[in-house]
């Protein structure tokens, strides 16, 4: 929808934040008018498309542990494959509290497919040997 | 009687750095080699790391611990040339490289090897170390110490955090105690400024509203059988605490994230000279200590930041000890040493052969906007917002040889590393402000 009064001005936030695309940690400003975002300071293209997206869609990957029976350990480390939506962080923390796994499991085996219907896979980090 | 074992090249410790020493020793010809490793299993502490981050610079991938471990595992395991003996313990290392150890079936155990590489990483500072008031309940950890609890053995240490020190595990712990339904209530650093990476501050505390103390710590400790809660104090550039700044946190758990150090009590039994700077062996650009033959990589050298530049100097190390091992002695030169200067707390390597084209790592004593490395006055790198957290690399090149031999002439054997504060600002750090 077209805004009809002519006289208001387009809002503009000024958001800064410390990418984490990788150990330099560019400190970005994001500058958003309207649909236009623009990222300043970053040092490669990808912490610019990170700082779009964390006014879009702010996205971590999520490490964490569940439990698995007779393995040489009592959990087992997962990672998601790629990146979550942040705000289904914990919502996922909460899902995985009641899976158990059974060992042996191996390096990349899908813990969980289409984590909370993301379309991202939840898989193994580890070897986890029989015990 | 003991059981003996000869070999071109001995590794203590199978860690990160153990193990891309060994494929590297083996690359570079080394007929066998034997990993010692004490725990049930290699990979070292990649294998409580399960955080994701790992292995940026060196894979281009966002490796979690374990899956960085199992970049070289399988290489280990699969070679038949290399030798691993877990569960095994080393109790001496000799001057003439003699190794005992205790091994689960054959008991006591000697080697021999022609090389050997130190690579038993670094421990934990404790609370100890820091001598914090108050009583001495349960509850107070190493932040690493939790993280295995947490990550390893399924135990979560407590339900109400305070952090202090806001190293990178420490930081990493504040996130993963956050997931895991504990309250991170604060993390205190008595720095004016962060000690672990910027990105860490953003993805582990900014993410989950964790304040941040600077220039504050913990000056008392409460509770009788469980810590009931810290006193935080503000403190002056003295780190003395300023009366009246006190703040009541409550808490069950106090984390210690205050730093590593390198573990070397196997490298002083064969009195093999330390760096009061790093804590950690004085090498030369090989990695080789100043007693031949022995070498040393990773954290036991001094403790890094990146995994990446672990399994880099390791791989160094493995090399140079496996030609030592092959060419069968030391073809030593006379050395120059590099002492650090200007705004550098350390630099390695702390010797060089003259026309060495190497690496330095080195880090600097405070945050600075743009500075140029210099070495016996000669440039060799401009870097811009350095911070003490972020070890930097600097190559030293042949042209760089040339200008040092007109600068201080042939016989110069100690140079001085500088990293000289430029006045004027870069750019973006004019854009940024300067951070204080």
């Amino acid at each position: 929808m077209k805004d009809t009064k002519a006289t208001t001005a387009v809002k503009e936030e000024i958001r800064n934040m410390t990418c984490i695309v990788c150990p330099t940690g560019c400190q970005l400003e994001v500058k958003i008018v309207g649909d236009l975002i623009e990222v300043t300071g970053a040092d490669c293209r990808r912490g610019e498309e990170y700082g779009r997206n964390e006014v879009l869609n702010p996205v971590r990957v999520l490490t964490t542990t569940v439990k698995i029976a007779e393995g040489t350990l009592p959990l087992l480390p997962v990672r998601t494959t790629e990146a979550i939506p942040k705000e289904l962080l914990y919502e996922a923390m909460t899902a995985l509290a009641d899976i158990e796994l059974k060992a042996p499991i191996k390096t990349g085996a899908v813990v969980v497919e289409n984590l909370l219907g993301t379309g991202i896979d939840l898989v193994a980090s580890r070897d986890m040997d029989h015990k | 009687m003991t059981k003996v074992i000869e070999t071109d090249v001995a590794i203590i410790g199978g860690g990160p750095a153990g193990l891309a020493a060994a494929v590297s020793a083996r690359k570079a010809g080394a007929e066998n080699v034997v990993i010692i490793e004490r725990h049930h299993e290699l990979g070292g502490i990649l294998q409580q790391c399960i955080h994701n981050g790992f292995g940026l610079h060196r894979f281009r991938e966002e490796l979690t611990g374990p899956e960085y471990a199992y970049r070289f595992i399988p290489e280990v395991w699969d070679d038949p040339k290399i030798d691993v003996y877990l569960n095994t313990m080393v109790l001496d290392l000799a001057k003439d490289q003699s190794i005992t150890a205790v091994h689960p079936s054959h008991g006591l155990i000697t080697l021999r090897p022609k090389a050997t590489v130190l690579a038993m990483g670094c421990r934990e500072r404790t609370r100890g170390a820091l001598n914090i008031p108050g009583t001495r309940p349960a509850g107070v950890y190493t932040a690493g110490a939790a993280q295995r609890f947490v990550n390893m053995d399924g135990f979560m240490p407590g339900k109400k955090v305070v952090i202090l020190g806001s190293g990178d595990i420490g930081l990493i712990m504040a996130r993963r105690f956050t997931l895991e339904g504990a309250e991170v209530k604060a993390v205190v650093e008595v720095m004016p400024y962060p000690a672990g990476l910027t990105r860490n501050i953003a993805q582990c505390l900014e993410d989950f509203d964790i304040p941040l103390y600077l220039r504050s710590t913990v000056t008392k400790v409460h509770g009788k059988d469980r810590v009931e809660g810290v006193t935080v104090s503000q403190v002056d550039d003295a780190w003395q605490p300023l009366p009246g700044t006190e703040m009541h946190i409550p808490c069950d758990t106090l984390l210690l994230s205050v730093g590593l150090l390198p573990e070397n009590e196997l490298t002083q039994m064969a009195d093999v000279p330390l760096d009061s700077r790093t804590q950690g062996a004085v090498v030369d650009q090989n990695r080789q200590t100043l007693i031949p033959g022995i070498f040393a990589a990773g954290n036991v050298l001094h403790v890094h930041d990146l995994v990446d530049y672990v399994s880099e100097e390791a791989e160094i190390a493995g090399r140079a000890a496996a030609e030592y091992a092959l060419r069968d002695g030391d073809t030593r030169q006379e050395k120059i040493t590099v002492i650090p200067g200007e705004n550098v707390s350390y630099v390695l390597p702390q010797r060089l052969d003259p026309d060495a084209e190497t690496e330095f790592y080195l880090r600097v004593t405070k945050p600075i906007d743009r500075i140029t490395i210099e070495l016996g006055g000669v440039r060799l790198a401009v870097r811009r917002l350095v911070r003490p957290s972020e070890m930097l690399k600097i190559r030293l090149r042949k042209d760089h040889w040339e200008k040092l031999k007109q600068e201080n002439g042939e016989t110069s054997l100690e140079l001085v590393l500088d990293a000289k504060a430029q006045p004027v600002p870069s750019p973006r750090a004019q854009r940024e402000g300067v951070r204080q």
